[in-house]
């Protein structure tokens, strides 16, 4: 089944070429990368170098010069008894970031090890370290550490490697949540099938998988350890003064709290800037990560062209409304990117809907058959703006691009189903209850009346309303959800209803049920459907007329057996040709070259015109128009060639 | 006598539903061929069991009964090292052309997978193959060094096919590799693969939901439906003169793109089915308590007291054609009173 | 829901029976055990052998054990070495300061979090950037080093509130109100933005849901959409998270009790610390995994009251 939003693909933005860039190297480029980066090295290769560069021994007391602030001989000034602190904070790192990486290695190695065979292997040893990790991660984990000093006489290194182990559950879990994922990649399914051994899987596929995650929780746990370790010499049960850590140096800040409140500051903040950093580095990890991995799909280029209108006819088809129609669009189009840099996704929108009709807008993903609905109800995406666009609808305008005052008619004048029934309806409510929300808002009635409304809604969409009422959506297949969206899209009365590929994520039976359904439903009222699908066969099934949409245009609308019997596009030709159904097998099937260009990447003349059977250099030269076909009939394409067609797609 | 290339016998698998006894059978008892050169294909709609098949036959999951053979030998419970080893015969290709590369590796090592039952190949004969091979799929051979994110759909699923293919394996099995791709790249992807079948001489197991697009590429298709095969034959006897009442349903619920022919196809499909029934409009799907009485049943509109407790056998009712339905018989005589085997589906335009 | 709980209270049974085994075997196996701790190394052989037998400590590790579970069933944990008390008696009143503060904690940064966080899912702008940048100071500062620096601003030199000691709530409410500020205050800090930002992200998440967009097309109000629906599904991992926070939290208590001077189980851990006084810490140790158990439990009823589909199954 098709189950890709198209959405993703018109909004989504990647940057190929960073994708060529290293791991490592792409950390480093981020800003916060870099610097948490920078400062980790500085004060790891300081602490280190403690006893070639603190200018005092940290032990040496001079009662003379106690309590001073910074000056240029104590750069961080001095404690009660006149120690530098500078060189305490130097020597004192030592003992410090020791014991973080002696808790951080620990937890890396049993992390990562039990976590990847964990979750490639599954099975009983999964399940086994699943209950093991609950159990230590309910363990109080500071008393813990407190037993293992009491036991181990003071042993920072048995704390901070207790600490490690009790921690690297947290690891493991992260891992092994991991792999799991990467395991059900159909990459590595792909790679079993080609015969690589479960360890060329595991280096080549699921490491890289999840090591960006075991980065940022290996940094995140080391932050903690640090503050751990800090803690416990602050508690003066980790290093035993008067050797210096920076926990002790806060600790002895501590003692004179009320005389040199200065001496909080320097020992604090390192350790405060330390975990920062590691925080930090763990963000730019996962930001890397992220987009390394989001392989959403569709376009990848850079947004870089200023905006550029394209549709230079937007008045063409503008002067006047038809009084009959419902529902009427004009000069509607969209950009995506801010104002400085967008670049137009559809442009020069216009159509109108009559009562009782039922019209398709058929064409290919990226076309801008969703953009367009979901413009007309207000509801673009995040990075999707109307640019321009009149709705009319029974007699009264409204401004596309003010999203806000189209609030109004959402549900009372127009409702609107989505492919993905399921996900449509909140999953956290009864179905029942969802219903009688949209009922409530609508008609302000109590909720036993509103509940005798949605009971008969949900009959007229051929429910067992009182089993249905009291179903989570969870419970509910696929076209059991689709007709509660119907019936909650049909809650308000709206004169008109957007099915945005009703079907496509049902089954075919169950397809052929949801529009018979909605076939019946239109029947009985004077309601309005306009269907947006890319299966012929729906319209032809559903529909009065069809609009067909490619880049982001209207290239042809006509009555379905015009377009059918004689199309005048040469997409609608082509698109109609490559229709499955009536091809004979062992004969290769109609194609259309190359795909749907990228907005911002389309031709100047007609945009069809570089993958086109028919076109010549005219096409390119500027914008076509919508050009009317013949004095009876309503068809309309953007063709300068339409007589090179053939006439029927069924007789070619 | 000439042994198939593949043979699936009796294979079924069950998924166990979480944290309860209850055992749902995936897959029932599965008999097919597949012949050299030849492609099968299989539809079903979800939870028929189709892709279940499929990724037996890749050892993708443990089989519980029955058994598959390649070229004569039980591959169905064969070590790690020989199901390796038999990447070499034995490729797929899946559904998702974004999930089903890595990306974060480059097109090339991708594709160079697919060489790794194949010892002995120096780095520069490596590269040299999947040059070609990138060429044989309709893509630049420069491709070789991009990654996943800066290709299409249709372009990931020329890689991903590709990688099947550049072993020269003997079967490939397509796991709906046409079902995410829009109707212009759909039909390219269908003409490689008739291409690709021709020039290596593949034989193919298609999988898919669209009987119109699985039937162009098939020579022959088995319909299932909640684990059972329910119909096996040609596929142009399949597609124009199915008999068994569920894939009368697929076809009728399909609905074609010609107007004229789909507005009466509507009108005789209605006829065709008992009026007092309505296709099971909102029946939870839920699954057979046993092995007992036909899982279409609930749905049929030929449904009689018997379909209820007889699991039906898949009966041969010609040399080439096999039907799992106790009214079959009834059926054909029917629809030949009515004439509306074919005609009346709509697939022959007649006057 | 009733099952739910039973199962979540069942599976918590071999956690305790783990804690008990770990911090008996810990006490058991120790080279420097109970008798040396209070005997110290100068005690003579005979007397020391005496002292062992007073404590048990010539038995089988097996028996011992066994007499160790007899006395915890009957409400025993031992007597501290070091006062000679029952241990339950000293745990018991302690508990109630900790358990005031993890309270606390939990009102204040649950509250402030999920309101914070909703607020900038909604305005993501400044007041996005503003939580990130407080969150970055939240949780890159050590709360026993904020604590300190707390007493130093406002206990030391603007003398609003007392910089250490606990009043209880029946000498003076509200001197306890104004002791406990303070603790709260820095133990909290972390938490909160920890709650906020996952609770921005879990709306972010759930605002960009297919079916928010549904609600939007059926006409409902975008205030109904952010607080109840919006809210309700983004709640499962603020709630997760609000539950590990918690135990961390816990655990904090060790360090802030000893930084205010808190009469509370924490600083009766590091107390216990310093004077190698094992049954105390074992004491100490089972109640933590007790408030553990009973919070994990806590969130298991939030997330059946949430989450349809725990509940359905």
């Amino acid at each position: 089944m098709i189950g890709i939003e198209n959405l993703g693909d018109v909004i989504s933005v990647h940057d190929a070429e960073s994708v060529r860039q290293g791991f490592i190297k792409r950390v480093w480029h981020k800003p916060l990368g870099m610097i948490s980066v920078t400062y980790l090295v500085v004060v790891i290769v300081a602490c280190a170098l403690a006893s070639l560069i603190a200018p005092y021994n940290p032990l040496t007391q001079d009662l003379a010069s106690f309590q001073q602030g910074p000056s240029l001989a104590h750069l961080l000034g001095t404690d009660s008894l006149g120690r530098d602190v500078l060189s305490r904070l130097l020597f004192g790192g030592q003992a410090t970031l020791i014991g973080v990486a002696e808790a951080s290695l620990t937890a890396s190695v049993i992390g990562i090890t039990l976590g990847l065979i964990a979750g490639y292997f599954g099975g009983w040893f999964d399940r086994l370290v699943g209950r093991i990790v609950d159990l230590i991660m309910s363990l109080p984990t500071i008393i813990i550490l407190l037993s293992v000093i009491i036991i181990f006489n003071q042993s920072m290194l048995s704390a901070m490697v207790t600490y490690g182990f009790l921690g690297s559950m947290a690891v493991l879990r992260v891992v092994r949540g991991g792999t799991l994922a990467a395991r059900e990649e159909q990459f590595v399914a792909a790679a079993k099938v080609s015969g690589l051994s479960n360890r060329q899987i595991i280096v080549r596929h699921i490491v890289p998988r999840v090591a960006g995650p075991i980065i940022v929780q290996i940094s995140i746990f080391s932050s903690s350890a640090l503050v751990v370790q800090a803690g416990l010499s602050f508690l003066g049960l980790g290093i035993a003064p008067p050797a210096p850590s920076w926990g002790g140096l806060i600790e002895e800040a501590q003692q004179v709290l009320l005389g040199d409140p200065w001496l909080l500051v320097p020992s604090g903040l390192i350790v405060a800037l330390t975990v920062l950093a590691l925080g930090l580095f763990g963000d730019a990890v996962r930001d890397t990560t992220h987009e390394r991995w989001s392989s959403g799909g569709g376009f990848s280029r850079k947004l870089s062209l200023k905006h550029t209108s394209q549709a230079s006819e937007h008045s063409t088809d503008n002067s006047e409304m038809p009084i009959g129609a419902v529902l009427s669009v004009r000069d509607l189009s969209i950009a995506r990117g801010s104002g400085r840099v967008s670049v137009d996704v559809v442009s020069g929108i216009n159509f109108d809907l009559f009562p009782g009709e039922k019209v398709g807008v058929v064409g290919e993903s990226g076309c801008g058959k969703t953009l367009t609905m979901l413009a007309i109800m207000g509801l673009l995406p995040k990075g999707l703006f109307v640019t321009s666009g009149t709705l009319r609808i029974r007699g009264k305008n409204y401004s596309l691009s003010d999203p806000k005052s189209l609030a109004g008619l959402r549900g009372t004048e127009v409702g609107m189903i989505f492919q993905q029934p399921v996900p449509s309806l909140d999953p956290a409510f009864r179905v029942g209850h969802q219903l009688d929300e949209v009922i409530r808002q609508h008609f302000g009635i109590s909720r036993r009346q509103a509940r005798e409304k949605t009971l008969e809604l949900l009959g007229r969409v051929s429910l067992d309303a009182e089993v249905i009422y009291k179903k989570y959506p969870s419970e509910l297949s696929g076209g059991m959800a689709q007709r509660v969206a119907i019936a909650r899209a049909l809650a308000g009365n709206p004169s008109v209803l957007i099915a945005d590929e009703p079907t496509t994520a049902l089954d075919v039976s169950i397809q052929a049920e949801v529009l018979q359904l909605i076939r019946n439903l239109v029947e009985s009222t004077t309601m309005s459907v306009i269907l947006v699908t890319h299966d012929w066969g729906v319209i032809a099934d559903m529909c009065d007329r069809a609009l067909v949409l490619y880049a982001g245009q209207i290239v042809e609308v006509a009555e379905i057996s015009e377009l059918w019997n004689h199309a005048r596009h040469p997409y609608s030709f082509e698109l109609l040709k490559a229709n499955p159904h009536f091809a004979e097998r062992g004969k290769p099937l109609p194609t259309i070259d190359g795909r749907v260009p990228e907005p911002g990447q389309r031709p100047v003349g007609c945009y069809y015109s570089p993958r086109c059977k028919v076109s010549s250099e005219d096409c390119d030269l500027g914008a076509i128009p919508m050009v009317s076909f013949g004095h009876d009939s309503n068809q309309m394409a953007r063709c300068i060639h339409s007589e090179r067609l053939a006439s029927s797609v069924g007789e070619s | 006598m000439n042994k198939p290339l593949l043979s699936v016998n009796e294979l079924s698998i069950s998924y166990r539903t979480r944290g309860r006894e209850n055992v749902l059978p995936a897959l029932r008892r599965a008999t097919f061929d597949v012949e050299r050169g030849e492609t099968v294909g299989i539809v079903g709609e979800s939870g028929s069991g189709k892709s279940t098949l499929g990724n037996a036959i890749l050892g993708l999951i443990p089989v519980q009964k029955g058994t598959v053979e390649l070229n004569g030998e039980d591959i169905t419970h064969v070590s790690k090292n020989r199901r390796r080893e038999l990447s070499r015969y034995i490729q797929g290709v899946f559904q998702d052309p974004y999930s089903s590369l890595n990306p974060t590796r480059t097109i090339g090592q991708s594709v160079a997978e697919g060489l790794t039952g194949i010892p002995g190949l120096g780095k520069s004969d490596i590269t040299d193959r999947v040059e070609m091979m990138l060429d044989q799929v309709g893509l630049s051979p420069k491709m070789r060094v991009q990654y996943p994110l800066e290709l299409s759909g249709g372009q990931l699923q020329r890689v991903s096919i590709a990688r099947a293919v550049i072993g020269s394996p003997e079967i490939v099995i397509c796991d709906e590799v046409t079902s995410a791709l829009d109707l212009s790249v759909k039909a390219q992807i269908i003409n490689l693969l008739e291409k690709l079948q021709a020039t290596y001489s593949l034989s193919l197991i298609f999988i898919g939901h669209d009987l119109p697009v699985v039937r162009l590429v098939s020579n022959r298709i088995l319909v299932m439906y909640k684990g059972l095969v329910m119909e096996e034959g040609d596929a142009d006897q399949i597609y124009h003169n199915p008999l068994h009442p569920y894939s009368l349903a697929l076809i009728a619920a399909s609905p074609v793109p010609d107007p004229g022919i789909q507005a009466k196809r509507r009108n005789d499909i209605i006829s065709v089915r008992d009026p007092s029934r309505t296709t099971g409009s909102a029946a939870p799907a839920t699954p057979l308590p046993d092995g007992d009485g036909c899982p279409f049943a609930p749905r049929c509109s030929y449904v009689i007291p018997d379909c209820m407790t007889e699991l039906p056998r898949l009966n041969s009712i010609s040399a080439t054609h096999k039907v799992a339905c106790i009214r079959v018989e009834e059926i054909r005589a029917k629809l030949s009173n009515l004439g509306v085997v074919g005609s009346q589906l709509g697939y022959h335009s007649e006057p | 829901m009733a099952k739910l709980i039973l199962n979540r209270v069942i599976s918590s049974i071999p956690l305790l029976f783990v804690v008990s085994i770990v911090t008996f075997v810990l006490e058991a196996i120790v080279p420097g055990n109970a008798a040396r701790s209070i005997a110290g190394t100068s005690l003579p052989p005979a007397q020391y052998e005496a002292l062992r037998v007073k404590l048990g400590l010539n038995l089988p590790l097996w028996k011992q054990y066994e007499l160790w579970i007899e006395r915890l069933l009957h409400g025993s944990l031992g007597t501290s070495l070091f006062t000679n008390q029952p241990v339950v008696t000293e745990l018991n009143s302690r508990l109630p300061v900790t358990l005031v503060l993890v309270a606390g904690v939990f009102v204040v940064c649950t509250t402030i979090g999920v309101l914070l966080g909703t607020l900038s899912s909604i305005h993501e702008g400044r007041l996005g950037k503003a939580l990130d940048a407080l969150s970055m100071v939240g949780l890159s500062l050590p709360n026993f080093w904020v604590a300190l620096v707390f007493i130093s601003i406002f206990a030391i030199s603007l003398k609003v509130l007392p910089a250490t000691g606990y009043t209880y709530f029946t000498q003076s409410p509200m001197e306890w109100l104004k002791g406990i500020i303070l603790p709260i205050a820095a133990l909290a800090l972390a938490p909160i933005t920890i709650i906020a930002k996952q609770t921005r992200d879990a709306m972010l998440d759930a605002l960009g849901g297919t079916y928010i967009r549904s609600l939007r097309a059926c006409g409902i109000s975008e205030r109904s959409i952010i607080w109840k629906h919006a809210l309700k599904n983004a709640a499962i991992p603020v709630v997760t998270i609000i539950g590990v926070v918690m135990i961390v939290t816990l655990s904090a208590t060790v360090f802030i009790e000893a930084a205010f001077v808190l009469p509370g189980l924490g600083s009766l851990a590091v107390q216990a610390t310093e004077q190698h006084d094992l049954p105390v810490i074992e004491g100490i140790a089972l109640y933590f995994t007790l408030i553990t158990v009973a919070v994990n439990l806590l969130v298991d009823v939030a997330y059946g009251w949430l989450n349809p589909k725990v509940r359905v199954s």
